[in-house]
């Protein structure tokens, strides 16, 4: 193991570690509406402490498995574990979740104070203790000088912070998270999603969030879940969803990636060791060095980030493989990366990011130019779902 | 660019705003300040054996001086001096308070299970409350008649399962609980639709919310659902109390002699005694009655807002 993959955020992976107990346990959760499967025998296991998202397009079935956890909706098959106790019966109001709702849902009646209290409140706690935890909570995201509003006297970003204070007074052993951030503007997004991080880890949480934005889920998160149509198809740290995708579909939603089907030419090793595999891209001949996990003839699926290939306007010294010539079509300018869509002879487009590392170009690549397109051994990925 | 609101084109006098105001203005000067005016004079008038059957008050700008001179509170007096006028207006409150609240009693779990109603059943639910408005009031209250008198079909309903016996009549037809009776069911639909229209636009996830955060649901109705769905109760409730105070219809037909009423008052003083100057100032005295607590709660609301 020479190479990881990505930035480790923090030490802290304990679904490696085969002896540790799950926290929270979905146990082949079916749960159908009428007809429809909203969530399909779904196993999975969330780790105490762990930042956990469902990441997936709407209808996936993400927040339907939330709110089996919370309580609202019972699965139709299968088993929550809540500390290796089956949760499956006990009412929401019973159960050690709380949950900071999508459209917040604060208590339009009562001051920020109460909404925030609300949850104590009803623990029968003394009213001391209530202060000082209200007290607290409102310190905590920086509140205190808005105790005695109404919800609707706050602005958007305000009102999330009452609601994610709610959630947290009780100081609950899971913390979940609806598209906590999907009403706030990118800045403040970015923002909190950091100060989420830090609270998490302060306050040695578990936070299961429910997110259909991938920079969100892939900031914030220890490990992601990838839903679509009420299946789970891929569960992996950041970095792995992104470097190693599992799948053309896992591939294909979290961030850009230009996606070559064809068929594997030849293999280096044996199916299951590390080796080079060489793929026929229905003209583009591919090298990827990888785990094989195909035998020649496999119908695959070639994957490559389009910043991990580079563009220029001269020939390569090798041009046999892993590289491919066409002409800049479209140039979108984000700022910071610039991506090129090139396209090829036989009318495929490749995607390539630079980064503008510099202000000024010497020879600024533009359309209708004849570019080179060309990437490493271990830049790409063989696909086999 | 300094203040865009300074130049905004809704801040500007506009006389065609002007004219839309004064719509609703208008309105309440017709028909509402006018009349009342009438009957102020009125109550301030003398009974004459006369069409109408009162002096006259005020004839022309000239003869103001006579005009002033000539008013006298006797009317008012003597609504002081005898006590049916009073136990009528209190007996009138009673009555109302009575009702108000069972109809809330009533109309609120009615309410509340239409707003929860599928969203498609919704419509039709609306319709059924409404649909008694399409027979006359009049002849719905007939119709209690027929049910409530003591040979009607409440008693022969009662016989026929053998909760009394075939001699026995159930005995409520021209009491104060027949006057219930008309009164809630009459009255009903104003509860329910305002109670319906704040059920309605709650936003259901405070419920999960409240339940998420440890709250059981009976306990999230009184701390949620009931103070969001205050303004349809006060609304309900003002709609109700207020005509029911000075109902006529309901008491005369379906309550008994000694159901006292200032409505039925009224009509006795107007139609039975013609003595219109006494009938106005009892009609005064109601409308004061009513309005004064009206506008002092409005106030209020008004200063907690």
């Amino acid at each position: 193991m020479a190479k990881s993959l990505g930035p480790v955020k923090r030490k802290f992976s304990p679904w490696t570690d085969p002896s540790a107990v799950p926290f929270i346990r979905f146990e082949n959760i079916t749960k159908r509406f009428g007809d429809f499967t909203a969530v399909d025998n779904l196993t999975l296991d969330i780790y105490e402490r762990e930042f956990f998202s469902l990441l997936g397009p709407s209808g996936c079935g993400k927040t339907t498995l939330m709110r089996m956890l919370a309580g609202f909706e019972e699965p139709t098959e299968g088993r929550i574990l809540l500390q290796g106790k089956d949760i499956s019966g006990v009412p929401p109001y019973r159960r050690p979740t709380n949950m900071m709702f999508q459209s917040y849902a604060l208590f339009p009646h009562m001051t920020v104070e109460k909404n925030i209290a609300f949850g104590l409140e009803q623990d029968n706690l003394p009213k001391g203790e209530i202060t000082t935890r209200v007290e607290e909570m409102l310190k905590l995201v920086k509140l205190e000088q808005f105790a005695k509003r109404k919800p609707n006297q706050l602005s958007g970003g305000q009102r999330q912070r009452v609601a994610l204070a709610r959630s947290l007074a009780k100081r609950p052993k899971v913390l979940l998270l609806d598209e906590p951030l999907g009403a706030l503007d990118k800045k403040l997004r970015e923002e909190t999603q950091f100060e989420l991080m830090d609270l998490q880890t302060k306050l040695g949480l578990t936070f299961l969030i429910v997110t259909h934005d991938q920079e969100e889920a892939m900031t914030v998160s220890d490990r992601i879940a990838v839903m679509d149509k009420g299946l789970i198809m891929q569960v992996a740290t950041p970095a792995e969803i992104y470097e190693a995708p599992n799948s053309r579909y896992v591939a294909d939603f979290i961030g850009d990636i230009n996606i070559l089907e064809g068929t594997v030419a030849s293999t280096g090793s044996a199916l299951g060791a590390p080796g080079t595999v060489r793929i026929d891209c229905e003209g583009i001949a591919v090298s990827v060095e990888q785990e094989c996990q195909a035998v020649v003839g496999d119908k695959v699926a070639f994957a490559v980030r389009p910043e991990k290939v580079r563009i220029s306007p001269d020939q390569p010294a090798d041009t046999s493989v892993n590289a491919v010539y066409g002409e800049v079509w479209d140039i979108g300018y984000l700022g910071d990366f610039s991506v090129f869509l090139v396209k090829l002879a036989d009318g495929r487009v490749v995607r390539a990011a630079q980064a503008n590392v510099s202000r000024l170009v010497d020879r600024p690549i533009t359309f209708g130019d004849m570019v080179w397109l060309t990437w490493p051994l271990d830049a790409g990925l063989v696909l086999t779902r | 660019m300094a203040s865009v609101s300074e130049t905004h084109p809704a801040n500007k006098p506009n006389p065609a705003r002007w004219l839309v105001v004064a719509v609703p203005y208008l309105w309440l000067l017709l028909f509402f300040v006018a009349p009342f005016l009438i009957i102020f004079k009125i109550s301030l008038s003398e009974t004459a054996i006369a069409m109408p059957p009162y002096t006259p008050l005020f004839e022309g700008f000239g003869a103001f001086g006579d005009f002033v001179s000539e008013l006298d509170l006797d009317n008012y007096l003597f609504l002081t001096d005898d006590p049916l006028y009073i136990e009528a207006y209190l007996s009138s409150l009673r009555i109302a308070v009575i009702s108000t609240f069972l109809l809330l009693l009533i109309g609120y779990p009615m309410a509340l299970a239409m707003a929860r109603a599928p969203t498609m059943l919704r419509p039709t639910l609306v319709m059924l409350v409404i649909l008694p408005f399409w027979t006359s009031f009049l002849i719905r209250v007939y119709a209690w008649i027929g049910i409530l008198k003591p040979d009607g079909l409440l008693t022969l309903l009662f016989q026929s399962v053998g909760l009394l016996g075939a001699d026995d009549q159930v005995q409520i037809f021209r009491t104060d609980y027949a006057v219930f009776v008309g009164i809630v069911y009459s009255y009903l639909p104003f509860m329910v639709l305002p109670l319906y229209a704040a059920l309605e636009k709650m936003d259901n996830t405070l419920l999960e919310a409240a339940s998420d955060l440890g709250c059981p649901p009976w306990k999230a109705f009184w701390k949620i659902t009931f103070p969001l769905s205050l303004p349809g109760v006060i609304a309900g409730s003002m709609i109700c109390f207020i005509p029911i105070t000075g109902e006529f219809v309901i008491p005369d037909l379906l309550g008994g002699a000694d159901t006292l009423m200032i409505g039925k008052t009224l009509w006795t003083e107007f139609f039975g005694n013609r003595d219109w100057p006494l009938a106005s100032a009892v009609a005064v005295i109601l409308l004061i009655m009513l309005v004064v607590p009206i506008m002092i709660f409005q106030n209020q609301q008004k200063k907690v807002a």
